[in-house]
């Protein structure tokens, strides 16, 4: 049977005369040039967009941290290195770096942990297992801003129906403050953000989890492996890649809190939930201190850039493996 | 943050130079070389036109959310009466000063904002308000402007700003509690040792609480308390605002009584935690005997509530009152300055402050209309006007930062004084100087 084929059928590449001829292909000085312009104008949009929207700040924060920036009126003049050494003269800076640090602790653990459980109770497609799924993944659809102003209403003594219901149960016999003193208002907020995005990132873990083959389990379990040895040697592992994603993500969005803290605590109670971005925006936009707040930011920004660099390079070795 | 405050290149400036020229050649052209020009009366004084002008301009003005029912009211009645237009934009109370830095930082203030009046000597050493002192001294009232008001906005000697709204700290008391309590409703606390035990009585009743204050407030603290010490004749700052007196017998005695209902269980549920947010919102649901409140809140009671007003007492008797409330300027990158000066000698006149002001119920900005048809009806009307008088307007350049702020040390000191044992008052006022001297 003869098959013929198409002159002009599409095809993705067509060989040349040339590589026919086994000899490599001649610059081709206007094809060349063409392809140039395509590129460059597919990456200028890009090119443009970063510039202005980051690029352009960054250097203006930069420039803004050496100096002494006035809103309206007066002299901006240099105030450098001043802007950066004088930061850890503010009495607030080193509470607001220790609670950043535990808070990023405490969420980055719980919030973790939680996610790996609700992915693993959910992992396998059994009935009911796609309505869970939704519903741990529901609170991830509110914003942060709206879901704080609903924690604060709950919260609230005076308004709030959870200290009733508490009181109701006979769990609690007085009122319930949970903003009121240091270790509940953390914990009020920490309970915020796992309720806010354990769902998220059991969704990723669950993506995770599901891209390792049936047959590996299927393997340990005939060589009897129990569970726990299963989780152990198998899922961890071969779930790494997630983890270090899901790791990197929560630690940097911890690192930067703030909108929680801004809404349910303001930085309260006594100054026990001051982050560091609040101290930013305090030193911006209640002090009107913008030069030190971009040097502030400056350095939020270095830190950002060297730990993200590192669980990077986690990342990668662990795709690698 | 960086995006919002960026500075402007060398062509920025040109082209807005450029423009503003022109806005400003136009203007003369439409309004006539006598109004003087909106660049000379946004920035340098400009004509002393005392009315302004009213030539169908639309102006942008912001406000807080605290006093926004006054605002409201004040713009509805001009637009009706007027061809300009003012869009009225009403900003969450607490983030106002963030709102204000970050558009002063961009250039994009509104034509008009409203400040907590408190914070007015801060934007005013910022260079936001444009100077005003020909169009206020031309005035024919100028003299009877609330000078607590006008001083605040006092700036090196040039006026800045005009009062918009004001507001009192006052006592309210449910005069139904009272009775229930067997406590004469006539017969308001005249002490704080009164009040202290009048609040306890409403507060045997069961079911009912004596008092509430917002205990995580910075702001209420400055606006409730310091009447008190006011009161018992001691000052809380010095004259140039660059020290506190936070930690006199007075102001310990204050504490003291504070910390009383807090250990006895005097005071509503949340106190400690309110951040001010919803601290008026508890005592019009009827379940409070007598806290103090700002005075503007006095037309947004339930009608059907028998509620009496008083002035603050001090530990010993005596009276005093916070003026607060907000002025208003023109900001100092306005193109419009002719304009919303219209609008600001507007809300002035008698018209304003009887038809809008006082028909709400709220405390008049000129001394030679404190009597009014709208107050002479309503003796709780009087007796805040007449207030006024007795009255302090705090004046610090760093106020805001270290009494407004939640994680200022005034707050620290208020939240010690009273949630704690009272013993670190003298080294949290140590805090508060550094902070108003920094």
């Amino acid at each position: 049977m003869q098959v013929k084929v198409a002159e002009s059928a599409p095809t993705a590449y067509r060989a040349r005369p040339d590589e026919h001829r086994g000899r490599p292909p001649r610059a081709s000085a206007p094809r060349w040039r063409s392809r140039k312009v395509q590129g460059l104008a597919y990456a200028t949009p890009t090119a443009v967009f970063v510039t202005v929207f980051f690029l352009l700040p960054l250097l203006l924060v930069g420039q803004m941290s050496l100096s002494d920036w006035p809103l309206l009126t007066g002299d901006r003049g240099v105030n450098a290195p001043e802007n950066y050494t004088d930061i850890t003269d503010a009495p607030l800076f080193w509470p607001a770096v220790r609670f950043t640090l535990l808070y990023t602790g405490v969420v980055t653990v719980v919030l973790l942990g939680l996610a790996l459980l609700l992915a693993l109770l959910v992992q396998e497609s059994r009935p009911g297992a796609g309505f869970f799924r939704t519903v741990y993944f529901l609170p991830s659809a509110l914003g942060l801003a709206s879901a704080s102003l609903l924690f604060w209403g709950l919260y609230s003594p005076a308004t709030g129906p959870l200290g009733d219901i508490l009181d109701g149960l006979g769990l609690v016999d007085e009122e319930v403050s949970f903003l009121g003193t240091p270790t509940a208002a953390l914990l009020s907020t920490v309970f915020l953000i796992v309720w806010k995005f354990a769902g998220f990132y059991m969704l990723i873990l669950l993506v995770g989890l599901q891209r390792i083959p049936h047959e590996v389990y299927e393997a340990a379990r005939m060589d009897g492996a129990s569970r726990a040895q299963i989780f152990r040697s198998i899922t961890l592992p071969l779930l790494r890649p997630s983890l270090a994603l899901t790791l990197l993500l929560c630690v940097t969005g911890s690192l930067l809190a703030f909108d929680q803290f801004f809404i349910l605590t303001k930085g309260g109670p006594d100054n026990s939930t001051v982050t560091v971005v609040q101290l930013i925006y305090r030193e911006a936009f209640q002090r009107l201190d913008l030069g030190t707040a971009a040097a502030l930011s400056i350095i939020v920004l270095a830190v950002l850039l060297l730990l993200n660099a590192l669980q990077f390079r986690g990342l990668r070795r662990a795709d690698e493996s | 943050m960086g995006s919002t405050v960026g500075p402007r290149g060398r062509a920025s400036r040109l082209v807005t130079g450029a423009v503003a020229l022109l806005a400003a050649a136009s203007l003369i052209t439409a309004c006539g070389a006598g109004d003087g020009s909106a660049d000379d009366g946004g920035k340098d004084g400009g004509a002393a036109n005392a009315t302004g002008v009213d030539d169908g301009a639309t102006l942008t003005m912001w406000t807080r959310a605290a006093t926004r029912p006054q605002s409201e009211a004040l713009v509805k009645a001009y637009n009706a009466s007027h061809e300009n237009k003012v869009e009225l934009t009403v900003v969450p109370t607490d983030d106002y000063q963030a709102k204000v830095g970050a558009a002063a930082g961009s250039r994009d203030l509104p034509d008009l904002f409203a400040s907590d009046v408190v914070f007015v000597p801060n934007y005013t050493s910022s260079g936001l308000f444009a100077d005003l002192t020909d169009r206020v001294d031309a005035l024919p009232f100028a003299e009877n402007l609330a000078q607590s008001h006008i001083k605040a906005g006092t700036y090196e000697d040039k006026k800045y700003v005009v009062p918009h709204t004001l507001d009192l700290s006052v006592l309210f008391y449910n005069k139904d509690l009272y009775r229930k309590a067997k406590l004469d409703p006539e017969k308001p606390p005249t002490t704080l040792a009164e009040w202290d035990e009048q609040a306890r009585a409403v507060d045997a009743l069961g079911g009912v609480d004596g008092t509430f204050f917002g205990g995580n407030c910075g702001g209420c603290g400055v606006f409730t308390w310091w009447p008190s010490i006011w009161a018992g004749g001691e000052e809380v700052l010095n004259e140039d605002g660059t020290e506190a007196r936070l930690a006199s017998a007075t102001a310990k005695k204050v504490y003291d009584t504070y910390r009383g209902w807090v250990d006895d269980d005097i005071v509503a549920p949340g106190a400690k935690d309110e951040t001010g947010t919803t601290w008026t919102g508890i005592f019009p649901k009827g379940k409070v005997g007598v806290m103090p409140m700002p005075s503007t809140t006095l037309g947004l009671m339930p009608e059907d509530m028998d509620l009496g007003v008083a002035p603050i007492p001090g530990p010993d008797g005596g009276r005093s009152t916070f003026v607060g409330g907000d002025a208003i300027g023109i900001a100092a990158t306005s193109e419009k300055a002719d304009q919303a000066w219209n609008f600001l000698a507007w809300t002035l006149g008698d018209t304003a402050q009887v038809d809008v002001v006082a028909a709400h119920k709220d405390v008049v900005a000129r001394t030679d209309l404190a009597s009014n048809k709208h107050s002479d009806a309503d003796p709780r009307l009087v007796a805040i006007n007449e207030l006024v008088a007795d009255g302090h307007t705090p004046y610090a350049l760093k106020f805001g930062q270290t009494f407004n702020d939640p994680n200022g040390p005034w707050l620290t000191l208020m939240r010690d004084a009273v949630f704690g044992d009272g013993t670190s008052v003298d080294q949290d006022n140590e805090a508060v100087s550094k902070s108003l001297a920094d």
